[in-house]
């Protein structure tokens, strides 16, 4: 046996960042130019694969946040609301094209700032967002089509808060269909992830967006609650975690602001004995490690049918070997770097609880640099339905294995706990799928796949997932106002 | 001297298909305009709101697995049901002070609605549903759920009207419904309620509390079990910071028409699935 004389290994394909320009500091974009916040605030973004600093960024205040709401509220106005849908199509279709154009440089950049791997920014992140704003161009001039019978304005200043696990593509989702309804905006990207947000600005002045119709807002938790305490802004949208949606939606209740929330997870990933197995390890793994589990909808609940267990689990470890964890911009990497310290030290934290209520844990060998935020690959067996790592979002690479016999029980696992955003089952029994999709208590349901994702297709949770919908003819109704629609 | 003294009906709840008195033993008296007394209807209490989600929970997934067409009957069969007794509802009416042409129209609608939310069961998939052009090899489409309990806040004006108009809105799809009715609407309420244990609905698909609104919406707001709250017939004097509550669980909340006929009435009160499947040999 002379296998140990080749290195099998593969050789590091690295991204070039020469694409990228990062200056040394940003301003907030607001009524269509950069400014400095108030009293020259700014923090730090680092590399969270190298923790190397990037950039400074400006911190939004209060007072800057209320100028970047005014800004919004004159372009609203001024030039925004009664421009025609045609209009309005044509700046959404440019900012589409643009992003296509400069694609490389904003995927790089996203990776640079937040740590995924390249594959993931260039092939997912980025196009995902072009085609977000290419969709939703189409729509601005066709509303009357999507809300048969009713009478449809616009909400006027919407702000928007978005987390940092997919910035470029919240950012997407959350203004394409916006300003394809007729809204101008405050938007707040996440502290951790604020740079493509940014280049996204250049991309607004270059395509003459009107100024102040987007406004952006850096900054991180009282930046936002100054975006949601302002009594000028008439609608709110948030993507986050459960506990921060609850606080939004107690400050925004009172006010009766009309409000969409896209929120927490606990995916179950549904494995049954007569599945097509070596497909559904991939879909498994794939639901859990894409985007190192920073994702809403991560499959992280396994629920595998207790006659193909041990092998399914087998598969999966052997599986989970053969995933590259390192530097995001090589081109072989799989999984990249955890977004910052605070999401690596929430993981482990997590990750301790599991050891302790009992389960047992398997990572693979695998070395992890020394610099940067790292979080190995991890399963857990042995898991009991009521133990926290079956219960709470861990929103990192951590899968808790459950078992059931029948497909009563899977549902009813499925559906044991406070979420309902998405849910994969795998069986090559169609009848099966269609019944399993009708008792999960999930917005999206993913049978024989998992984790995509569609401007076309409407996406949200049910239960304390959320509620509204992103994506589709069904998600344009979260930026509408509208009539009863009817007689009365 | 009257030969036949007549015999009052006691209102009650309508909780699980049953007709308990509340709990707490508390009655409200109902008076027509002239003072003379009508009825001592039940005031329910938090525990009665308990027992009526409970019921509620335990309703919602038969009833919503029902077939639509079996749903849309069922409400078709609460019209003709109401159709029978038209002039004890004209009668109850009157008595809290609606004018006799009103109260002859407000029935004639009541009826109607039920017919034309029947008609909506099988339907609104049609309209809010989609197939979705995704960019890839799968099979993608979208389509309404019910969201499961929801809390009425009953309309007071009008009595019979309004609370009919909102509960055919959240049940037709599936949803299970605890509406709350206070003062003199709570006559016309509980009569319906009579209608309903009649139509075929299975128990626990309405449950009806009449009582104070301002005493059981922060109850309502903040139970863990109830998915989604119509305000629409919400007190006037409500103190605002009650609708924080709903963020306990992300309650949806909704202020709609009180006597709305639209199907988007319907979709307040549904939520979106969309499920996802490869096409390919």
């Amino acid at each position: 046996m002379t296998t140990e004389k080749f290195d099998l290994d593969y050789a590091p394909a690295l991204e070039s960042t020469a694409v990228v320009n990062i200056a040394k500091q940003y301003g907030l974009f607001v009524n269509g130019e950069f400014v400095k916040a108030r009293g020259d605030k700014t923090f730090a973004t680092i590399n969270p694969a190298t923790e190397a600093h990037l950039a400074n960024v400006a911190e939004a205040s209060k007072a800057d946040v209320n100028k970047a709401v005014k800004a919004a509220r004159h372009a609203y106005e001024t030039y925004w609301r009664d421009m025609p849908g045609k209009q309005r199509a044509r700046y959404l279709y440019r900012i589409a094209r643009q992003l296509q154009e400069r694609a490389r440089e904003f995927a790089v950049l996203e990776t640079l700032d937040g740590g995924k791997p390249i594959t993931e920014s260039r092939d997912f992140d980025l196009p995902q967002a072009a085609a977000h704003f290419f969709y939703h161009a189409g729509w601005a001039d066709k509303l009357d089509y999507a809300f048969p019978g009713r009478k449809v304005t616009s909400h006027g200043v919407v702000g928007q808060i978005t987390p940092w696990n997919f910035p470029m593509m919240m950012a997407a989702w959350k203004l394409a269909p916006a300003l394809a309804t007729g809204n101008t905006v405050v938007f707040k990207p996440a502290e951790t992830t604020p740079l493509t947000a940014l280049l996204l600005a250049e991309v607004l002045q270059d395509v003459d967006l009107p100024p102040g119709v987007v406004n952006i807002v850096t900054g991180a938790g009282a930046t936002g609650q100054a975006l949601v305490d302002h009594p000028d802004v008439d609608k709110l949208a948030f993507t986050g975690s459960t506990g921060v949606g609850k606080m939004i939606q107690r400050a925004a209740a009172a006010r009766r602001l009309p409000l969409t929330l896209e929120l927490g997870g606990k995916a179950a990933h549904i494995v049954f004995d007569d599945a097509a197995i070596d497909q559904a390890v991939e879909g498994v793994v794939k639901g859990i490690f894409f985007n190192q589990g920073h994702v809403c909808c991560a499959g992280s609940r396994l629920l595998v049918q207790e006659s193909i267990a041990e092998m399914f689990i087998e598969k999966l470890k052997r599986r989970v070997d053969l995933l590259r964890v390192g530097n995001p911009l090589d081109k072989n990497t799989d999984v990249g770097a955890i977004n910052s310290a605070a999401q690596l030290g929430r993981i482990a934290d997590l990750v301790k609880v599991g050891v302790s209520e009992g389960a047992e844990i398997y990572q693979p060998k695998c070395s992890l640099n020394k610099k940067g935020f790292w979080f190995a690959p991890t399963i857990f067996t042995g898991v009991q339905q009521s133990h926290r790592i079956a219960q709470e979002e861990i929103f990192g690479p951590v899968l808790s294995v459950q078992t059931f016999r029948t497909a009563d029980e899977a549902v009813q696992k499925a559906n044991n706990t406070p979420f309902g955003l998405s849910a994969g089952v795998w069986t090559e029994k169609g009848s099966k799928i269609l019944w399993m999709a009708d008792l999960l208590n999930a917005g999206v349901v993913w049978a024989n796949t998992y984790n995509q994702f569609d401007p076309a297709s409407p996406f949200g949770g049910y239960k304390e997932s959320g509620f509204g919908r992103e994506g589709g003819m069904q998600g344009l109704s979260a930026y509408v106002r509208t009539d009863t629609g009817g007689r009365s | 001297m009257n030969e036949h003294l007549p015999v009052d009906k006691t209102f009650k709840l309508f909780i699980g298909g049953a007709f308990p008195r509340s709990e707490s033993g508390r009655t409200f008296a109902v008076r027509d305009a002239k003072g003379a007394l009508l009825a001592n209807a039940s005031q329910a209490s938090r525990k009665d709101l308990r027992e009526a989600v409970r019921a509620a929970r335990g309703a919602q997934e038969s009833w919503a697995g029902r077939t639509a067409y079996n749903r849309g009957q069922i409400l078709y069969r609460a019209a003709e049901m109401m159709e029978a007794r038209r002039p004890e509802f004209v009668s109850v009416l009157r008595q809290i002070g609606v004018t006799p042409k009103a109260a002859s129209k407000q029935v004639d609608q009541a009826i109607d609605r039920w017919v034309w939310y029947a008609g909506w069961a099988d339907k609104t998939h049609h309209i809010l549903g989609t197939v979705n052009p995704v960019a890839g090899p799968y099979f993608n489409f979208t389509f309404p759920e019910p969201t499961g309990v929801v809390g009425v806040m009953a309309p007071d004006e009008p009595a019979l009207l309004g609370l009919v108009s909102r509960l055919a809105a959240v049940i037709v799809s599936g949803n299970t419904a605890v509406a709350v009715v206070e003062g003199p609407a709570s006559l016309a309420a509980i009569t319906l309620a009579e209608v309903l244990a009649t139509s075929d609905l299975p128990g626990g698909v309405v449950n009806l509390l009449t009582g104070d609104k301002n005493e059981l919406l922060p109850w309502m707001m903040g139970h863990l079990d109830i998915n989604a709250v119509d305000l629409t017939g919400a007190p006037k004097d409500l103190d605002p910071t009650i609708l924080e509550e709903a963020a306990v669980n992300v309650k949806r909340t909704v202020w709609g028409d009180s006597t709305a006929e639209s199907p988007y009435a319907i979709a307040d009160f549904l939520e979106m699935k969309t499920v996802w499947h490869p096409i390919g040999k």
